[in-house]
């Protein structure tokens, strides 16, 4: 009797065990054939990209396809900019999807990037609570970020602003905006308790600002996305000011700082994110659902802060080796 | 409110539909904490055995050690075998960042301690006398070793429950090391903390539910065993 009890805990073990196995076979498994077809040679294709354009599903939609395209089975890692832009610098990612172009630029000046392109382009925007306490409906970016200060600074119980406060594309435009206002940002993040930073992605931080009823800087496509889910309580105040042009582009990783990385791949998806194809995607996606698109085609980009027209014409080049 | 009503009614027709999305995505998870809580076991109950049976200085200092680890946070160990693993890294060349495997390797990490602290405390816990009348009637060391285990089963294996359960619970881990990559690396987890950042409350409750029901069927199934 008691001999079968070591038996069961051994047997146990062995369940566990077999269960394990499972692992071996479970990206494999039948159910996830059915979803997902793998691509036969097995080449994973690694990006990561920024939340907003995963948030939206845009690459639900768009995943598909290239994996056909390509004949890849394509990883695709949800980062903001910021942690994007270091995964791409230690080599774990075969190409990045960013939306910072300062710190594309650095980016690539450091060597780490190649072959920019912008693909697509959307706006920000300030949305707050419906009765505006700060008073900055109609006014510009920067005049709305000066009076949220002001209405922070004097009544922070029914004032606040919420900031993203994780380095990701969304929070170098904040930052950007605060600048361009005359505020020093490391002034303003420390001036009370106004100023939450949520440390978070674009929709839990939209959450928050909805829980409470503050301020908050957001790219619309992800603002449409979670109000249609969740019904914010908070709507756009301040829209259409230059400064919110954002512009999204795609990097190669640098296949001489990191040779492993698929950069033929790489050029692939590039060149296919600007092509006429994809373009007329990106264009039309979302409509359906949220009676307007939420991204445009980068070709229509025509106002100032558009990036220059071979940064979305020119293919780039294949890569050779030297 | 009606998230949490709407989150139950999702969580019970995605089970009862076996949505393919859920069910991989529950299988994976299931797969991954089973494989490093078998290797985490193979690790620690010989390692426990052995330090409990055995008096060597340090011994309570080690065990206090392996007590602290109990709280390692996931983010710490997840951040450490990212360092480890990524590219840049020192073992980078294996270029398994971003996979299952590593996921693995980073939960054996985490839960070690506890199921090898666990161990021991079941071992310690066992009547002295046992022992006694094991050595004195003949038993060599292993024999020994075999009764003590014996006699210790339900502690020791609510050790090992105990390391499954945070294994299949953890996300900071899985998100940082494993990248949760959808139909690759995505767990239930994972799932949760994207569905959420997406705004989508009734799937993460579902996947929540989902994650528990698993955890109890786990729980029912080792506890059958250990009764028999």
């Amino acid at each position: 009797m008691k001999r079968n009890i070591v038996v069961s805990i051994l047997a146990g073990l062995i369940v566990i065990g077999l269960l394990a196995g499972m692992v071996g076979c479970a990206p494999t498994a039948p159910p996830s054939e059915a979803q997902y077809p793998l691509h036969d040679p097995l080449v994973r294709f690694r990006i990561a990209t920024t939340t907003s354009l995963y948030d939206t599903g845009l690459w639900y939609h768009l995943e598909p396809i290239f994996e056909e395209l390509a004949n890849v089975e394509m990883d695709i890692i949800y980062a903001g900019t910021g942690i994007a832009l270091e995964y791409g610098r230690r080599g774990d990612v075969d190409a990045i999807i960013v939306h910072d172009r300062a710190r594309e630029d650095e980016f690539i000046e450091e060597g780490y990037g190649i072959n920019r392109r912008n693909f697509a382009y959307n706006f920000f925007l300030i949305a707050g609570p419906d009765s505006d306490p700060a008073g900055i409906m109609g006014s510009t970016a920067t005049e709305a970020f000066e009076k949220i200060y002001d209405g922070g600074i004097n009544d922070p119980d029914t004032v606040k602003f919420v900031s993203r406060g994780d380095d990701s594309g969304t929070h170098a435009k904040e930052k950007l905006i605060w600048s361009q206002a005359g505020f020093d940002y490391e002034e303003v993040r420390n001036s009370g308790k106004w100023y939450v930073e949520a440390g978070k992605g674009m929709g839990p931080t939209l959450l928050m600002a909805d829980e409470m009823q503050s301020y908050v800087l957001a790219d619309i496509s992800t603002f449409l996305a979670y109000n249609l889910k969740s019904g914010l309580g908070i709507a756009p105040v301040v829209e259409e000011d230059p400064i919110f042009l954002n512009v999204y582009a795609a990097i190669a990783i640098n296949p001489e700082r990191y040779p492993k990385t698929k950069i033929d791949i790489a050029n692939k998806l590039i060149n296919w994110l600007i092509s006429p194809e994809v373009q007329g995607i990106i264009g039309t996606y979302g409509e359906a659902e949220y009676g307007r698109s939420l991204f445009f085609p980068i070709a229509g980009c025509d106002m100032p802060g558009c990036p220059p027209v071979e940064d979305y014409t020119l293919p780039v080049p294949e890569y050779t080796a030297e | 409110m009606t998230e949490l009503w709407e989150g139950l009614v999702t969580a019970v027709k995605l089970i009862i539909s076996l949505d393919p999305e859920v069910m991989e995505i529950a299988g994976r998870s299931l797969a991954i904490s089973a494989t490093s809580s078998a290797i985490a076991a193979l690790i620690c109950l010989p390692l426990g055995a052995v330090i409990s049976f055995n008096n060597f200085p340090g011994k309570r200092t080690l065990i206090n050690i392996v007590q602290t680890l109990f709280s390692l946070p996931t983010v710490a160990v997840g951040l450490f075998v990212f360092v480890l693993f990524s590219s840049a890294g020192p073992v980078g060349g294996l270029g398994i960042i971003f996979t299952p495997t590593v996921m693995v390797i980073g939960q054996v990490i985490l839960i070690s301690p506890i199921m090898l602290g666990l161990t021991i405390s079941a071992l310690s816990g066992v009547d002295k006398a046992i022992t006694d009348t094991a050595i004195s009637l003949g038993a060599s060391g292993f024999q020994m070793a075999v009764t003590v285990l014996r006699e210790a089963r339900f502690a020791v294996l609510a050790g090992l429950i105990m390391g499954f359960g945070r294994a299949i619970s953890e996300v900071g881990l899985s998100m940082m090391v494993g990248g949760n990559i959808r139909g690759f690396t995505r767990t239930i987890t994972t799932a949760i903390s994207l569905e959420t950042s997406k705004g989508d409350l009734e799937l993460s409750l579902a996947l929540g539910i989902i994650l528990i029901a698993l955890a109890l069927v786990i729980n029912l199934a080792l506890n059958r065993i250990q009764q028999r």
